[in-house]
Formats: structure tokens, C-alpha cells, sequence
């Protein structure tokens, strides 16, 4: 990374150290690892893909015996190969639109706090008037009324979460310029967008990437909630979500159907907080 | 006080337009009008039922007619349920979601603020530890999970509740949309607390009790408490968008009448006026809820000023 002082290396050293102590992260990245190993790899070597219905073994309990280890859903259709493509697009979503999220958080925030001025506080503003509106009405009437692609979604979640990242960005940003090494590459003739790009936001870095971490299972989360009441991905392809949704309706007869999905669901999500928290932690060694 | 309120409720107005104005042009800018998709209609009566609607009016007309309706506090007819008028569905779903938001709101507070001081008084325990990764599970266990489990769990197999419809007054028909409601929100407070309560005890006003040799309880109940709690004050305002959201689960969930499961149906159906009725119902409530988080914040804590 190409991070302005001569001490980066050596901090994020100290930052991977601290992380290592904390035993809950590992296990949480451990754990996020093999999820994110297994359900790239599993549905290609499964003999069984999540589309196609198998009518005579319609909702069979998890087995070790005769192939499907989760058991089969109200189509025949593998379980295990369904939640697995159920996390390939959760975990898909979360990363893509925490991704757009955190792209425009930070050029907003970076931008306003650098500017400062009349240019800061309108830009302020227009996130304090966001910050009242009703995000998921908007986001339900989008994938509504503008079908439900899943690029779509990527946005519009994208496009709804970045207020809490901009504010806090510009609030680091307000402090990074008045440091010296800002003055310094001002005298030599950085300016504007330059200096935003090459001098404060690679001092961002580290909070950036808690926050991105924190955004993932919020943005995981409001994917499921879509999916759940109808509006998100769409059947055949499963997310954890619809997957949840599905087992609710069949959940007095075959329980697993929403046990399974709705424990990888919980379990990433699990992760991604104690990683996040664990992270913020490393990263700010204040109260020890 | 009185100035400063006055100030936010005006602050309010342009916000208030730019959801009106959002919600507007999004679904006017979407294809397909709310009696398009029905059983086809003989040209004539499709226009006449639109002129009703005002809906062959250009769009600016409607725009401006419906902002002066608004001014008047009447939200429109409903397209989709046409003998009705989105102020009485409003008027008939609010008082379930209230029910069901307050009686959830009030058990995190009480449950989620009991565990959340006791692992900051025993910090660095068992105690500690445990409630503190119940309470990271708690926040990554979405509503939609939590409802149908407890369903499964109190009305299928145990048979102790019943699994959702929803009687007036009837307290066993509000437990479990309540408790799942609550669920992520008593994760969320017993986190805060315990953070708060590790912060206030280490303050220097809690030492100074200490020196001057008051009794334990005395220090724990008079003067780490107050402040301890100011925190929960300023949750409240962001808490009430993560209400509205996990209400719209609850109730498709336990299959209540309030406003949430509307929307749903409202935007599908291209139900302009519903929609952005309960859009707007939204805004209003999440901007009074934080203007009411403000006021009591300053009167908590004296050092606050609103300005």
C-alpha cells in the first residue's frame, strides 16, 4: 500500500498482532473463510445443481445416506446446494454494495470535510435530510416497480447506506488536514482532487475498512429482508433470504428448511460483527 | 426550549418535500399505472375512473395538487381499496403497529438495560463474557429468523401461544410478535448499557463518591445510574426506523393489520396515494422521534445546550 508515511508498514504489522489476540475474531474469520471456501467450491463438485426438481424426493430430511446431506426441499431440489448458492449471492451482495457504499461515503465525506466552508455544510446538509428519509418504503417501491435484477439491488442498498460512512470520513478528514504533511504536499503543489485522492483518503484507510466491515451484515441483512418478503432475488437462484422465506412456509412439516439456511444466515452475519468489532479494536488501541 | 423546537419543526419542512417529491417522481417514473394490470376495462370507464383520480391531469397538476391536499393533512383516496381513504387505513393499521412497537421498545429497554449494566459491573467475567456474545448474537439473528422460530417453537410444538391473528386487547396475541420485535433491539441496548456503565464508572465524579466514603449501593443507584442511562435517550431516534422496518416483517409474519403489510401490497398494486402516504408517515414519525431524543437529552443532561 502506498500510505504517505514511512511508519505504515509497521502499524499494520501492530494492527494484525493486536487482531491475532483476540481469539472470538479469528474463530470469526476462520469460520467466514470456510463458509466463503465452501460454497465456492461445493456446488461444482456436487452432483446435483439447484435448479432442477426431482419429484420423487420431494422434502426429504438431512441424511447422510443417498446423496443429500441437508436433505431436499419442497422440489427435490438439494438443500445443501441451495444454501450454498444462497450464501454465494448473500455474501455476493453484501461485499458488491458495501463496495458502492463505501465508494461514495468516502468521496462524499473526504470531499465536504476537505473542502470545508459553504461546499461542506450543504453537502452535510443534504446527509442530515437523507438521514430522515424512510430508506426501506424507497428501496421496496424500486425493486418493485423496476424489477428485481440483481444489480439493481447491488444499487439501490448501495446507494441508501453510505451516510454513516460520509460522516464520518468527512469528521477524520476535518482532522487530517491540518496536519503537516498536508501543508507540505500543499507547498508543493498538490491540490484539489490530487490531494484528496493521494494524500487523505490512503489515512483513511484503516477506519474505512472497519466500517466497510460493519456495512457487509447490515447490507446482508437488508438483502434477506428483501428477499424474504418476495422482492429480492428470484426462484429458481436462492439467497439466504428467500431460502428463510421458503422454510417459513414449510416449516411445520420439515423444520430443517428453515433451520439450515437460517443458521449459515446468523452465522455469517455473526462473523462479520465480531471481525468488524474485532478489527475496531485493533485499530484503536485507547482502551487497551 | 419552545424556540428551538419550533425551529426543528420548521427544519422539518424541506425534508418532508424532498420524501414527498422522491416518492412522487419515483412512482410516476415507473411503467405501468395503478388500473393497467386489472381485468381489461372499456376505454371509457378507464378514463372516467382516471379523471377521477385526476390522473389524466399533467404530472405537475397532480404534483402540486397533491402537495396542497398534504398541506391539509388529507393523504388522498386509496387506489387499490376504493371506498377507503389512506387517512383511515392509516387510522385503523397505526394503533396495532403502536401497540406491538411500544410493548417491544419497553422490553428491550428493561431486559436488554438489566443485562447490559450487570456485564459492566462485572466486567471481565463470565457473567461479562457470556450476556455480551448472547448479545452479538442477538444483533445478527434477523427478525425474519426470530418470528417464524418462535412460532414454530411456542404455538406449533408447545401449543403455549397462539401463532399470530391478532385480537384487540388480547395480551397473549401480542407476546410473540413483541418478543421477536424486541429481540435485536435488547441485543443492541445491553451492548450500549455495558459500555456506558464501564465508561461512567471509571469517571471522576464516581471516584470522588468513592474518597468521600459512600456506601456502594448509594454510588451504583444515585449517582452512576442517571448518567448511565443518558445514552438510551439519543438511541431512541435511530431506533424507530429500525422499528418501522422490522414491524413490516412482524406483521407479514404473524399476519397482523398493521401498516407495514399494507405497503407491501400498496407498491405492488402501484398504489400511488397508499404509498406515498405511508411513506410520508414514516418520515414524519422518524423526525419527530429524533426531535423528541434531542429535547429529552438536553433535559437530562444539563451540559447540553439545543441551539
Amino acid at each position: 500500500m502506498n500510505s504517505p508515511t514511512s511508519q505504515a508498514p509497521g502499524l499494520w504489522r501492530q494492527v494484525l498482532r493486536r487482531l491475532k489476540r483476540q481469539r472470538m475474531s479469528m474463530v470469526a474469520a476462520g469460520l467466514l473463510a470456510t463458509i466463503l471456501a465452501a460454497c465456492l467450491l461445493l456446488p461444482l463438485f456436487s452432483p446435483y445443481d439447484y435448479f432442477t426438481p426431482h419429484f420423487d424426493l420431494l422434502s426429504r430430511a438431512p441424511m447422510l445416506a443417498g446423496g443429500h446431506v441437508l436433505g431436499t426441499d419442497p422440489l427435490g431440489r438439494d438443500l445443501l446446494v441451495r444454501v450454498m448458492w444462497g450464501c454465494r449471492i448473500s455474501l455476493a451482495v453484501g461485499i458488491a454494495a458495501s463496495l458502492v457504499s463505501v465508494l461514495i461515503g468516502v468521496s462524499w465525506g473526504a470531499t465536504a470535510g476537505y473542502a470545508g466552508g459553504l461546499t461542506d455544510a450543504l453537502m452535510m446538509r443534504t446527509v442530515d435530510i437523507l438521514y430522515s428519509v424512510p430508506f426501506v418504503p424507497f428501496v421496496i417501491v424500486l425493486t418493485v416497480l423496476f424489477g428485481r435484477e440483481l444489480w439493481l439491488i447491488f444499487l439501490a442498498i448501495g446507494a441508501v447506506s453510505w451516510l454513516d460512512i460520509a460522516r464520518i470520513v468527512r469528521g477524520e478528514t476535518l482532522s487530517l488536514k491540518q496536519r503537516e504533511f498536508v501543508d507540505a504536499a500543499r507547498v508543493s503543489g498538490v491540490r484539489g482532487a490530487a490531494m484528496i485522492a493521494r494524500h487523505i483518503v490512503p489515512n483513511l484507510v484503516g477506519i474505512v475498512i472497519v466500517y466497510a466491515t460493519l456495512a457487509i451484515p447490515t447490507v446482508i441483512l437488508f438483502e434477506a429482508f428483501l428477499s424474504f418478503l418476495g422482492l429480492g432475488v428470484q426462484s429458481p437462484l436462492a439467497s439466504l433470504g428467500s431460502l428463510v422465506a421458503d422454510g417459513t412456509s414449510e416449516m411445520q412439516g420439515h423444520p430443517h428448511l428453515l433451520i439450515v439456511p437460517a443458521l449459515f444466515l446468523a452465522a455469517i452475519i455473526y462473523c462479520f460483527n465480531y471481525l468488524g468489532d474485532g478489527l475496531r479494536d485493533a485499530l484503536d488501541p485507547r482502551d487497551g | 426550549m419552545l424556540r428551538y423546537t419550533l425551529r426543528r419543526l420548521l427544519g422539518a419542512i424541506p425534508t418532508l418535500l424532498v420524501i414527498v417529491t422522491l416518492a412522487f417522481v419515483l412512482l410516476h417514473a415507473a411503467p405501468g399505472g395503478p388500473f393497467d394490470s386489472e381485468k381489461r376495462m372499456m376505454p371509457a370507464i378507464q378514463r372516467s375512473i382516471e379523471a377521477k383520480y385526476h390522473l389524466d391531469e399533467p404530472l405537475w397538476r397532480q404534483y402540486l395538487r397533491y402537495l396542497s391536499d398534504l398541506a391539509r393533512g388529507d393523504l388522498g383516496p386509496s387506489f387499490q381499496y376504493r371506498s377507503t381513504s389512506v387517512n383511515e387505513i392509516i387510522a385503523q393499521g397505526l394503533p396495532v403497529d403502536a401497540t406491538i412497537g411500544l410493548t417491544a421498545m419497553a422490553l428491550a429497554l428493561s431486559v436488554g438495560g438489566a443485562i447490559g449494566i450487570n456485564a459492566g459491573l462485572r466486567r471481565g467475567t463470565r457473567w461479562d463474557y457470556g450476556s455480551m456474545a448472547l448479545a452479538v448474537a442477538g444483533i445478527s439473528t434477523p427478525v425474519f429468523v426470530v418470528a417464524p422460530l418462535l412460532i414454530l417453537i411456542f404455538a406449533i410444538k408447545l401449543h403455549w401461544l397462539p401463532a399470530g391473528d391478532w385480537v384487540r386487547g388480547s395480551p397473549s396475541h401480542l407476546v410473540l410478535p413483541a418478543v421477536a420485535l424486541a429481540l435485536p433491539y435488547t441485543a443492541y441496548i445491553a451492548r450500549m448499557m455495558r459500555a456506558s456503565t464501564i465508561e461512567v464508572l471509571n469517571s471522576p465524579f464516581i471516584r470522588t463518591a468513592r474518597a468521600k466514603g459512600l456506601p456502594l449501593r448509594l454510588i451504583l443507584w444515585r449517582h452512576a445510574l442517571p448518567p448511565t442511562l443518558s445514552p438510551l435517550v439519543s438511541f431512541l431516534g435511530p431506533a424507530i426506523a429500525g422499528l418501522l422496518t422490522g414491524s413490516i416483517v412482524v406483521e407479514s409474519v404473524f399476519g397482523l393489520p398493521g401498516i407495514g403489510r399494507y405497503f407491501i401490497t400498496a407498491a405492488l398494486n402501484r398504489d400511488y396515494t397508499l404509498v406515498i402516504g405511508i411513506t410520508v408517515l414514516y418520515g414524519v414519525l422518524i423526525i419527530l422521534f429524533n426531535l423528541l431524543a434531542d429535547l429529552c437529552y438536553a433535559w437530562i443532561d444539563p451540559r447540553v445546550r439545543l441551539r
